[in-house]
């Protein structure tokens, strides 16, 4: 029990480390690499909760994909410079000529005043520290004090899931009890894509991401990128069938299938798709269309939107799982690609 | 309850590659620059996580949990393979990552003795 309690305990020590240098680490890159670290680690305290699902989710979404968007951001970003104490360099704060000709006056009237401002500046952070740890202890107080016997429902969701020929408890949650969820999740994907692809300046709309053609990079780049995305695909379409009863699904699939597809991508053997083509749109609308005609489909009988009939259960949820499956991988990709930078 | 032989093969070459991953983990803390740090990480990868994996493998529930465990070595030293190389290639063109000027890199990195 000690020696788990303290690998567990080290393991809570790194995560809050690493999001603290996420939070406080000056340079936009040094963040995201300590935020797709802090991922990671964040993956492994899930698996230590035997939340195998959330653990998958957190290494793809949350620290893969989404690092692999903070890094493309971090990158188009002007780089941060080092935080440079005013008192350091009076010229650049105060500098000799004023706009206009005016002489610099013989009494810098930022010497008094500067002091106070850094002052305002500590006093600033020392209460933002103050007023995030108070409200990080009154939401663990909350937490901590309404934690009562659990009045756990997972019994009575279990119960009925062989009759839909699921057996993660995760998965019969996400596609038969809370299908409106997972949909909207589907939906919401679909609008960030759209809010992405509208960064796009109005010359270049419909065209393809990236300022210039990627060039075939040879060596290992391209070894890897033709040797992993047989086995990726495999993956994929694995952690899509075993979501019925072991944890996985189409999420996590899809960010293995999205990542396949970056490396082809990045290592030039070929080009980023025009955004505005219409194979590109119907793959991005696919899965999301076949899952909203799937929950009206449920109208037909007595119980309503994204109902399953009796017995076809299963056969409906992969006829959904697998479009989406295909869908969350492609917005997935183009979420990391970023808007139209060259004309189509 | 797995024999004693096998209890006890686990036991030496997972403290094995343990011993590989704190030495790559040395070694990038102390190496003076980014090539040798690279070379650190990689012996990690490969020997510490390989002896580890070789360990479990007596542990395996089925030969297919058996395979798994070998795919994950092999894939593992694919991208570290390829991380290596592509790293490597862009120290090697001049390019420092974002961020971090290389001049900086070489004065505040230097082994502390």
């Amino acid at each position: 029990m000690s020696a788990t309690l303290v690998a567990d305990g080290v393991l809570v020590l790194l995560l809050l480390g690493l999001a603290l240098r996420a939070t406080a680490a000056a340079d936009a890159f040094a963040a995201v690499v300590a935020f797709v670290a802090f991922g990671l680690l964040l993956a492994l305290a899930w698996m230590r909760l035997h939340a195998g699902d959330v653990a998958l989710t957190e290494a793809a979404i949350g620290s893969g994909v989404t690092g692999a968007v903070l890094v493309a951001a971090a990158m188009r970003l002007p780089p941060t410079l080092p935080h440079i104490p005013p008192e350091a360099d009076p010229e650049a704060a105060f500098p000799k000529a004023m706009p206009g000709g005016a002489a610099r006056p013989e009494v810098m009237p930022g010497w008094a005043a500067r002091p106070k401002v850094i002052l305002g500046e500590a006093a600033i952070r020392l209460a933002a520290l103050l007023l995030s740890g108070l409200v990080t202890a009154c939401l663990a107080g909350l937490v901590l004090w309404t934690t009562g016997p659990s009045h756990s429902q997972a019994a009575t969701a279990l119960r009925h899931l062989p009759e839909l020929g699921l057996y993660n408890a995760v998965t019969g949650v996400l596609m038969a009890y809370r299908g409106f969820d997972t949909l909207m999740e589907k939906i919401v994907l679909l609008l960030a894509l759209v809010g992405v692809w509208s960064l796009a300046r109005d010359t270049v709309w419909g065209g393809r991401p990236f300022p210039a053609a990627i060039p075939a990079q040879g060596g290992a780049v391209t070894l890897i990128a033709r040797l992993l995305p047989p086995i990726g695909i495999v993956v994929a379409v694995y952690l899509l069938w075993v979501s019925a009863e072991e944890p996985g699904g189409a999420f996590q699939g899809g960010a293995i299938l999205a990542a396949m597809w970056l490396l082809v991508l990045l290592a030039g053997l070929r080009q980023a798709p025009l955004l505005g083509s219409r194979l590109v749109r119907w793959t991005v609308a696919v899965g999301p269309a076949i899952f909203l005609a799937a929950g009206f489909a449920g109208f037909a009988f007595p119980a309503g939107f994204l109902s399953y009939p009796p017995g076809v259960a299963k056969a409906m949820i992969i006829l959904i799982e697998f479009p989406l499956l295909l869908s969350i991988a492609v917005i997935l990709g183009l979420l990391v690609t970023g808007p139209a930078e060259r004309r189509p | 309850m797995t024999a004693l032989p096998a209890a006890l093969a686990t036991a030496v070459l997972v403290t094995a590659g343990v011993v590989f991953f704190v030495a790559g983990t040395v070694g990038l803390l102390r190496f003076p620059d980014a090539m040798t740090r690279l070379h650190a990480l990689s012996k990690a990868d490969n020997l510490g996580l390989g002896l580890i994996v070789l360990g479990l493998l007596p542990q395996a529930a089925s030969v297919s949990g058996a395979l798994k465990l070998l795919a994950i070595w092999l894939l593992t030293q694919v991208a570290g393979a390829t991380v290596t190389q592509v790293m490597a290639r862009a120290i090697w063109r001049g390019a420092s990552p974002p961020g971090a000027s290389p001049s900086h890199a070489s004065s505040s990195e230097a082994p502390r003795s």
